[in-house]
């Protein structure tokens, strides 16, 4: 039997925590069947459960407050942000609103809400709908944010959003939605063994078969994460280069414990992000591993990301500007090979 | 506050008054740090429109100038006071100040505009909850700028939710006069957006009361409304930062709010109202000094 495609596992979480959560509630734009939303993660809910799912005006710099008082006073609203790009119009609410209201007001209330936005670029949409600005958000405190990726148990990350008594932002991907979710089987995913840590934001990390060390370790979230495993096996048949990738979902809190676990057994370390480089997801990992990993690592970390620019639209312009496979075995290679 | 009637809403103007007067007495001292916004003058609109509320049961969310609605709504003078001294006895334990209030169904932030959408959210979960309550949020004339509002009214009003904005027109955003900021009228805007709305020109506690009334009952009923009532702030925009004309504002003295709803008093029977209100707040600020300055937390540092 073939893997469901990513977006239907989606589906399929929101669905049961639907089912589960009598609280839940979808709100977002065009979010109603037939249609259930522009990449149709909502598909189904407006029938299942009409009472539940609220189509809005296009409303952002209001929606993410309109979920916080939800929150506040015990719904669970779950907010589809229809393109990542536009959770700036929403940054009032989410700094000094969501991010503010449980510490400020002395614990007095919680804020279970789930923001869901695709992020990233791959698809020729443009500057303004291929970003992935989760970066902006990383330095945000009192939120949890959830990088989904293609190797993720997709459905029980979304359930565990919708449980958490926090802010989560589940940061989706486009190209993901239609790819296959590849999960494990018997420890294993193609020809890589994978172990995966738990939790509400788990941590996959793939590795050679029987080899107990590597020469570079590849952290990378999100979209990137097929790029990555793309990229280690082009490393092994071309190069015989063999590489730990780390697929972390976890970005705030941001998960390190398996970061800094496959460091001691490469010495290197590689991040990968979609997102433009200067203060990016990278530059926070690699401060924290020079901080906890020192003396396993045998070179600076090596940060992989787009170009501080646009992303154009043209399919050549965007493919040069975004990392791709050629990028991350460009920068593994160069980093390997200034170890040796 | 549990008693209501005339002498009631003299009783809790005169009260904000004096809890206001004596914070702007202590930063003169330099007995405060950080800011304040005083409604000194403004007192018959927490009074006239939050008596209509229902404590343990509706919502109420304010502004930066919220010291009034928050004493009106709830009657925590010591936790007020608490916190505006950066108390672990405050409201929100020092943790959020004089304009990040929180406790019962109150709460404040100080970013203009921002506390409209909370508002509309927590109306929306309130009218899902089925229990009645309604939601009242503040704003003032110089918000009117912020296109969430706008965007509020709308949700509002297509989601028929039990939310009361009161626009508190004190001519002034800070010293910017309505004027400069402000084109066209706010029931207007609230028609605009099928919200009906009442605009009341008073320092009357009595009249603000009579028309939040009919007000709040349109809301219970499920729709939101607008009300809109032109008022005057006397005292400095916080502390003593003040640039109008003084003549202009003493003019205004005349039909300050506790003035007017004074007058109709027996002179014996309001001095007693204040004297037994004075009482009150001696005993809160005492309660506010003996609470210990704020530690933070072990957990949090
Ligand atoms: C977004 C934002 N911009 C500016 C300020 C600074 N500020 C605080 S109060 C105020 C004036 C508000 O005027 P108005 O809404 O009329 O309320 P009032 O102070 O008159 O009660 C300003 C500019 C702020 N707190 N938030
Ligand atoms: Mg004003």
């Amino acid at each position: 039997m073939s893997p469901p495609r990513c977006g239907a596992e989606l589906n399929r979480g929101l669905h049961e925590a639907m089912a589960a959560f009598p609280a839940m509630y979808v709100l977002g734009e065009d979010v109603l069947d037939p249609y259930g939303g522009a990449f149709k993660i909502t598909r189904g809910l407006s029938e299942a459960f009409p009472d539940r799912v609220i189509t809005t005006p296009i409303s952002e710099a209001s929606l993410f407050g309109v979920a916080a008082g939800m929150a506040i006073r015990g719904l669970r609203p779950v907010l589809e942000i229809m393109f990542g790009d536009f959770i700036t119009l929403g940054f009032d609410q989410i700094v000094n609103g969501i991010s503010k209201f449980r510490e400020m007001y002395d614990d007095q209330v919680t804020l279970p809400l789930v923001v869901r936005t695709p992020m990233g670029g791959r698809r020729g949409y443009g500057p303004t709908h291929s970003q992935s600005l989760e970066k902006f958000l990383m330095g945000v405190p009192n939120i949890r944010m959830v990088a989904a990726s293609e190797v993720h148990d997709l459905a029980g990350l979304m359930t565990a959003a919708v449980a958490d008594d926090d802010p989560v932002f589940l940061i989706e991907n486009k190209v993901m939605y239609g790819r296959p979710n590849l999960r494990p089987v018997d420890g294993r995913i193609g020809e890589l063994d994978v172990t995966e840590s738990g939790g509400p934001s788990p941590a996959l990390t793939f590795s050679g078969s029987g080899f107990t060390e590597a020469a570079a370790t590849l952290v990378a979230y999100g979209g990137m994460v097929p790029i990555a495993l793309e990229a280690a096996t082009a490393l092994i048949m071309e190069h015989e280069v063999f590489c730990e990738v780390v697929a972390i979902s976890g970005l705030l809190p941001l998960d390190l414990d398996p970061v800094l676990a496959s460091l001691s057994r490469s010495g290197v370390v590689v991040t990968l992000e979609e997102g433009t480089l200067t203060g990016g997801i990278g530059a926070e990992i690699a401060a924290r591993v020079q901080e906890q990993g020192w003396d396993d690592l045998r070179r600076p970390v090596v940060r992989v990301a787009a170009r501080d620019g646009i992303i154009p639209s043209a399919p050549t312009l965007e493919d040069a500007v975004l990392p791709g496979v050629a990028h991350v075995t460009r920068a593994v290679l160069g980093a390997v090979g200034a170890r040796a | 506050m549990t008693a209501s009637g005339p002498e009631a809403r003299y009783r809790g103007m005169y009260l904000i008054r004096r809890f206001e007067e004596t914070l702007l007495d202590m930063f003169s001292q330099g007995l405060l740090v950080g800011t304040t916004h005083t409604c000194i003058g403004q007192e018959a609109d927490a009074v006239g429109v939050i008596g209509h509320m229902r404590p343990g049961l509706d919502q109420v969310v304010s502004n930066h100038r919220c010291h009034g609605h928050y004493i009106a709504f709830t009657g925590d003078l010591a936790g007020l006071a608490a916190e505006v001294m950066g108390r672990s006895g405050g409201t929100c334990s020092g943790r959020g100040g004089s304009q990040h209030l929180c406790r019962d169904g109150f709460y404040t932030n100080g970013v203009q505009g921002s506390i409209v959408p909370l508002a509309t959210g927590i109306a929306l979960a309130e009218r899902e909850r089925g229990d009645g309550a309604i939601t009242t949020v503040f704003i003032g004339d110089g918000t009117l700028g912020q296109g969430a509002v706008y965007e509020c009214l709308n949700m509002a009003s297509l989601w028929r939710l039990p939310l009361l904005f009161v626009v508190e027109n004190n001519r002034y955003a800070q010293t910017t006069p309505v004027e400069l900021a402000v084109a066209g009228t706010v029931p207007d805007r609230a028609r605009a957006f099928g919200v009906d709305a009442a605009h009341v020109a008073s320092t009357d506690v009595e009249e603000i009361h009579a028309v939040a009334g009919e007000m709040v009952e349109h809301v219970r009923s499920g729709r939101p409304a607008v009300l809109s009532i032109d008022t005057y702030r006397l005292r400095a925009h916080s502390k003593g930062d003040d640039v109008r004309d003084p003549a202009e504002v003493d003019a205004r003295w005349a039909t300050e709010p506790l003035a007017v709803a004074g007058a109709r008093l027996d002179a014996a029977r309001r001095a007693a109202l204040e004297a037994d209100a004075d009482r009150e707040l001696a005993e809160a600020l005492a309660v506010a000094h003996a609470s210990p300055v704020a530690v933070l937390d072990e957990a949090l540092a």
